[in-house]
């Protein structure tokens, strides 16, 4: 098409500068609203601050009867509970991210198995509650009688178990993409030296793909740290601080949706308020050094 | 040059443009209730009479045509919605404190409705009915009885067949009215468990799992051998789940029942009707029952309310509190005894709109 005229190259400036706006202000509209979702939680949450302190992040006792509250057992539930979860989840995510990235990566069978793991984010987790009530706590219980530890069935352990599969298919959809990105020229180039696929996945495609496997890891991670409904099923709920894994315990997220409700009184509404700060900064920290590790596996 | 000029015009009228969406929230939005009709009530509050006050609702729409929507959003929740204002009841299962009632804006009047209870269920093999007493409850609950066989368990029932089996103790995780009803009444009967944890909806528990709704403590205990917690009667009852019969303060071991706990609020009620009816003094009482309560103010001509719509209200809860009554048994609560009418019927009398009395 031939350009006229001024007047048609002012109307195509127009779209361009009224697009582009467009997407500025829809970027610029998720800052803010993350900076006002922090300064809301800060301001609701200074009652609290003033009444308790700093002891709120170390304190063990969580009374609200006593209007004493600390969320240091909280802090540590959800750490453990996310950390075992992830342990238990990466040597799964990475063995099918590999199946799919690399060794499946065509065919029916490949869109039908990379669909069923996508499905897996899809589930509520009030789902998973239930499986993990019904079925995993029956199983673990009888574990926990044979190790002779008290066989509550709920813990630490099985939020920990339900808690893996629901982050799989996070890490799993990022680490798959991450792995298909890999050049051929360098699987070619490994396999014309003679290398096994064993060997071009161990020294070609891990390698290659480290800092994309540790993004979906910390994805997951992301999410499990949040995730409230299923774990506050199968955590046990109890605030003392945790000696085993398959001790009760409970997580910052559970104890806010558990308490919120029924919580009357500023100190202690604004305690839950503070734990929800709490939590927006500890999962900041995390990604923060997570973004750092990032960096250092970057090839280039 | 030019790019950055433009760059920085369209970001200041982004700004702009979101100040004056800052601006719009300054302008009074008004509430839905103001333009909502004399004849359309809101309430919100406890979800433990949800069920009672869903058909007496529905019946008396039927009735006088009047529509009242009721949200059972949790005792706190009805609380807090009242003393925002913007529904015409609350409702809740404790009475409300009197921090709450001073943090409140105006003076608030407490009206029984019905009653509950709390009971004692447990998982051991043969599902036997157990006596229990109070002391014994708060001792396996503060983790001190730990094995069913223990001494004070088996003295209290010589007959039963009980085994070493461990006590998993299940308590709520949620905070919840079923929560301090209990507590309230372990708080009465031992003097330890009333130093710490105390009573409230939410406790800091010294042993035992937590479990959220009733539906999770009798989930949890259906499916852990030797597990002992507290579910509401209803919700026991509805499930055909073993119920211990409970030690009263007059020595009567007392099965929970629709009539032992209307029979405990056969004491003394004070005028403003907030009391605890825990441990009761009646003969024939269940220990752990209790008043659930709808809240209004005492003064009606608030956030210029209508004179009818006040009417409405009170008139709703005056017939909650007498005809009403008959649909709480079939629905397995517990009606009000006599004298509890009488302390209602007082309080609803009270209630003014312009210095006046409504009813």
């Amino acid at each position: 098409m031939q350009l006229t005229g001024t007047k048609q190259i002012r109307k195509l400036q127009f779209g361009e500068i009224f697009f582009r706006n467009g997407l500025a202000l829809s970027a610029l509209a998720l800052g803010i609203i993350l900076l006002a979702i922090f300064i809301t939680i800060l301001v609701a949450s200074i009652p609290s601050i003033k009444a308790i302190g700093i002891s709120f992040f170390y304190g063990k006792t969580w009374n609200p009867v006593e209007n004493d509250f600390g969320g240091l057992p909280f802090l540590i539930g959800t750490l453990i509970t996310s950390l075992l979860a992830l342990i238990i989840s990466i040597p799964f995510s990475i063995a099918v991210g590999l199946f799919l990235g690399e060794y499946f990566t065509k065919g029916f069978l490949s869109v039908f198995f990379k669909n069923i793991i996508e499905l897996l984010a899809a589930i509520p987790s009030v789902i998973y509650g239930f499986v993990g009530m019904f079925v995993l706590v029956p199983f673990v219980r009888d574990l926990e009688t044979s190790l002779n530890v008290p066989p509550y069935g709920v813990g630490i352990f099985t939020a920990s178990i339900i808690l893996s599969i629901m982050v799989i298919p996070y890490s799993v959809s990022l680490i798959r993409q991450v792995i298909m990105l890999v050049p051929s020229s360098y699987k070619e180039a490994a396999y014309s030296l003679g290398a096994t696929r064993y060997e071009v996945i161990k020294n070609v495609i891990l390698p290659y793909t480290r800092s994309g496997i540790f993004a979906g890891i910390l994805l997951s991670l992301g999410r499990a740290l949040g995730e409230t409904m299923a774990v506050t099923m199968l955590i046990g709920n109890s605030q003392i601080i945790p000696k085993s894994i398959f001790a009760p315990s409970n997580t910052m997220a559970s104890v806010i949706a558990n308490e919120f409700t029924e919580a009357t009184g500023d100190v202690y509404l604004s305690a839950l308020v503070e734990m929800g700060l709490f939590l927006f900064v500890v999962t900041t920290i995390i990604n923060v050094i997570g973004r750092q590790i990032i960096k250092r596996f970057s090839i280039n | 040059m030019k790019t950055k000029i433009k760059t920085t015009i369209n970001l200041a009228a982004v700004i702009i443009l979101l100040f004056s969406m800052a601006a719009f929230k300054n302008y009074k939005v008004v509430k839905p209730i103001a333009i909502a009709d004399d004849n359309e009530l809101t309430g919100a509050g406890a979800t433990f009479p949800f069920p009672f006050y869903s058909k007496l609702f529905d019946e008396y729409n039927k009735k006088t045509s009047i529509k009242v929507n009721y949200q059972s959003i949790g005792s706190g929740g009805g609380i807090k919605q009242l003393q925002a204002k913007t529904v015409d009841f609350g409702a809740s299962d404790a009475p409300m404190s009197d921090e709450e009632l001073k943090n409140s804006p105006a003076p608030i009047a407490h009206i029984p409705t019905c009653l509950g209870a709390d009971v004692v269920t447990y998982n051991i093999p043969g599902e036997p009915t157990l006596q229990l007493s109070g002391d014994v409850v708060a001792d396996i609950f503060l983790g001190k009885i730990t094995k069913w066989n223990d001494a004070r368990i088996t003295k209290l029932n010589p007959t039963a067949k009980l085994t070493d089996l461990a006590i998993s103790v299940v308590h709520r995780s949620d905070g919840s009215g079923t929560t301090y009803i209990f507590s309230d009444y372990l708080s009465k009967v031992s003097a330890e468990w009333n130093t710490k944890p105390g009573k409230g909806k939410s406790l800091e528990w010294p042993a035992g799992l937590g479990a959220k709704g009733n539906e999770g403590v009798a989930g949890m205990v259906k499916q852990t051998p030797g597990a002992i917690g507290y579910v509401e009667l209803i919700y026991a009852q509805q499930n055909k789940m073993p119920m211990a019969k409970l030690k009263n303060k007059s020595g009567n071991f007392i099965e929970a029942t629709l009539a032992s706990v209307s029979a405990a609020a056969n004491v003394k009620i004070p005028d403003d009707a907030r009391v605890s009816i825990t441990d009761t003094d009646a003969k024939d009482g269940y220990p752990i029952s209790s008043f659930t309560y709808l809240l209004v103010y005492k003064t009606q001509n608030y956030e210029g309310r209508a004179e009818a719509k006040a009417k409405n209200t009170l008139k709703l809860i005056w017939w909650t509190t007498h005809e009403g009554q008959q649909f709480a048994s079939p629905l397995m609560y517990a009606p009000l005894p006599k004298e509890a009418i009488a302390v209602a019927e007082k309080i609803l009398k009270s209630v003014t709109f312009n210095g006046k009395a409504i009813l």
